[in-house]
């Protein structure tokens, strides 16, 4: 299946895959009713990480054999069998965190509420991820490996 | 009239281990004749939300950990409500409670653990409970239900259960006290920092906590109902229900009296095979590799019997697979406190390297031994604390950069590029054919 790569030779650190990470999934569809009304907001299910000139941002890898859907105590989280995604149905996720404490990556995030987990979808819907299309820089690539 | 069925491959549980064997099973061999046994009538439930099964009525459709057409789509005879009385491990037999037998060829024992009933007094008594399964938050629900007040509980034992049975009847307005033996809560899977933030939320819920002390005897009020407790130093704690939350046993039943080497639970290897031929076991009931120590050890959460499982049913299947172990390991949600833990979290003696940061209410701990990762605590930030589990269950010797692992911005780019590199990048071998070129940085400025 096809995944999002990292090329941190040439990512600046600008956070734009995770602004339009956010608009993507946000109830609104709109910047500023997103950071201004929405309210949980919307946060962004990547994360940019950066120490001094290194940066580059972390999402989830949709691993093969994924430790978080093996420590999943609910079911929540399962492998999509038409997308390959890793999925996770929100009905069922109760943010009891056992997810996050195996990710590899750190890759899994809490929502604002702070009760359940977010994880990139890899944009149902789109061709490419819009952390992808959306980098100035060609830092990530979206790439069959 | 006892019948006998005759299946391929037999498994005892239908909970977290018995679901992840009989998921592997199916990877390893669509076709071989799978039984799947349990004496609680229900589909696999996720047994940590009977919490919120009490808390907030969750449906036990909303506590499915598998969906509703799993067993059928898998080929899978699931068998509900039925008790394994006995086990002939010679002849590959086990005998169920309604007299029928089940011939099998490879069995799984995931029969997972007991609550254990402490020898006091009283325990007999209306209103005195368990909480490990539906059943028991079914049974607690319907006792509160009887009652148009505020009803006052007693939980014995401050440990996991003991936390998730507080938190669900806090949420359902009870006035709890916590009776706990050591000197603070959630003391094996906690550090006192840790576990003094935890005291301090329930206390701010309003719940009492009793550490030190044991109750020594429930008491009686007329008609065989609880008028309170009474705790070993003399002090008596009214109340209209009892919780025993004291811990798990291992469920040896099947399996005690035989030959089946045992220790405080099944001794399995890594490829989870116990001592007789053709038997595994994984989860609460089993002793499985513990990565920390290097030995076989319980650890009773639900990942590890999962992981088990899936590693039993594909030896089972006939796919070598090894266990690569597990250890204790614990995320707690536990009145909005959000914590998380694994392995060695106190360390015994003066032979080990602590570090710690504490700034606000984000606490961060690792523990080390010789370079290597033995144990962690994490509070309030808890985002990235997936990375230092895998170092630790990676073995990774982290001498070289081991303070930055309770930074406050802690993530993959604080470590060593040769470990985050690998993990994010396109594989070198794929990188030439793709579609990104690769150019200095110096010449892809944004905005030219
Ligand atoms: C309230 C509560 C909260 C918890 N919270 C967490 C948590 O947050 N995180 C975590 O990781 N873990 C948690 N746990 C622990 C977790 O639920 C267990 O580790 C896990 O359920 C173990 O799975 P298992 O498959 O080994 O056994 P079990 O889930 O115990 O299942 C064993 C099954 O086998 C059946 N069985 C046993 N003997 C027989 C027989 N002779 N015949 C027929 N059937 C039999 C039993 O009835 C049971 O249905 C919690 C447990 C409880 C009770």
């Amino acid at each position: 299946m096809k995944r999002v790569y990292v090329n941190e030779a040439v990512c600046i650190g600008c956070h734009l895959c995770e602004v339009y990470c956010q608009l993507q999934h946000a109830q609104s569809k709109d910047l500023v009713k997103l950071f201004k009304r929405e309210n949980p907001r919307t946060l962004p299910r990547l994360r940019v990480e950066e120490r001094g000139i290194v940066s580059f941002s972390v999402r989830c890898q949709q691993c093969d054999e994924a430790p978080c859907v093996q420590a999943c105590l609910t079911g929540a989280l399962a492998r999509d069998s038409l997308s390959g995604t890793v999925a996770v149905d929100p009905e069922r996720c109760i943010g009891c965190w056992t997810c996050l404490l195996f990710c590899p990556l750190g890759a899994i995030r809490q929502n604002e509420g702070q009760d359940k987990m977010i994880k990139c979808d890899l944009c149902p819907g789109e061709e490419v991820p819009v952390c992808v299309t959306n980098c100035p820089n060609e830092a990530l690539a979206y790439v069959e490996v | 009239m006892a019948r006998t069925v005759k299946t391929k491959y037999l498994v005892i549980g239908n909970s977290a281990g018995g679901i992840g064997a009989a998921e592997s099973i199916r990877e390893a061999d669509r076709k071989g004749k799978l039984i799947l046994i349990s004496d609680e009538p229900y589909p696999a439930y996720s047994r940590p939300l009977i919490a919120e099964h009490l808390a907030e009525g969750r449906p036990l459709e909303k506590m499915l950990y598998r969906p509703a057409d799993f067993y059928e789509k898998n080929g899978i005879s699931v068998m509900l409500g039925r008790k394994v009385t006995a086990l002939d491990s010679q002849n590959h037999i086990v005998k169920l409670a309604d007299g029928k037998t089940i011939d099998w060829q490879k069995l799984l024992l995931a029969t997972g653990g007991s609550p254990i009933v402490p020898a006091i007094e009283g325990t007999d008594l209306n209103g005195v409970f368990t909480f490990t399964t539906l059943d028991d938050a079914r049974a607690i629900d319907d006792f509160l239900n009887q009652y148009h007040r505020e009803v006052r509980a007693v939980v014995i034992g401050g440990g996991l259960i003991g936390m998730s049975a507080t938190d669900a009847l806090v949420k359902r307005k009870v006035r709890v006290t916590v009776v706990e033996l050591k000197d603070r809560i959630l003391n094996t899977i906690l550090d006192e920092e840790a576990s003094a933030l935890e005291a301090a939320a329930l206390e701010q819920a309003g719940v009492d906590i009793i550490t030190g002390q044991t109750v020594q005897r429930i008491d009686s009020s007329l008609t065989s109902e609880i008028g309170g407790v009474t705790l070993e130093d003399g002090r008596s704690i009214g109340c209209e229900m009892v919780v025993l939350a004291i811990g798990v046993r291992p469920r040896l039943e099947l399996v005690n009296g035989g030959g089946m080497k045992t220790n405080r639970g099944i001794v399995v290897d890594r490829h989870m095979a116990t001592s007789e031929t053709d038997i595994y076991a994984c989860g609460d009931v089993a002793e499985g590799y513990d990565f920390i120590y290097g030995e076989n050890r319980l650890t009773p959460v639900w990942p590890n019997a999962y992981i088990g499982g899936r590693v039993a049913g594909l030896n089972m299947a006939g796919t070598p697979m090894e266990y690569s172990g597990g250890t204790a390991v614990n995320a707690l949600k536990y009145f909005g406190e959000n914590v998380v833990s694994a392995g060695v979290v106190a360390p015994p003696d003066g032979g080990y390297e602590v570090i710690a940061n504490k700034t606000g209410h984000i606490y961060k701990k690792v523990v080390l031994k010789d370079g290597l990762i033995i144990g962690m605590v994490l509070a309030g930030d808890i985002e990235t604390s997936g990375i230092v589990y895998n170092l630790m269950k990676d073995r990774v010797d982290v001498s070289g950069f081991k303070e930055v692992l309770v930074d406050d911005d802690f993530g993959l780019v604080s470590l060593p590029e040769s470990i985050w590199r690998p993990m994010l990048e396109i594989p070198a071998d794929i990188k030439e054919a793709s579609v990104t070129s690769v150019e200095p940085p110096e010449e892809v400025l944004v905005g030219e």
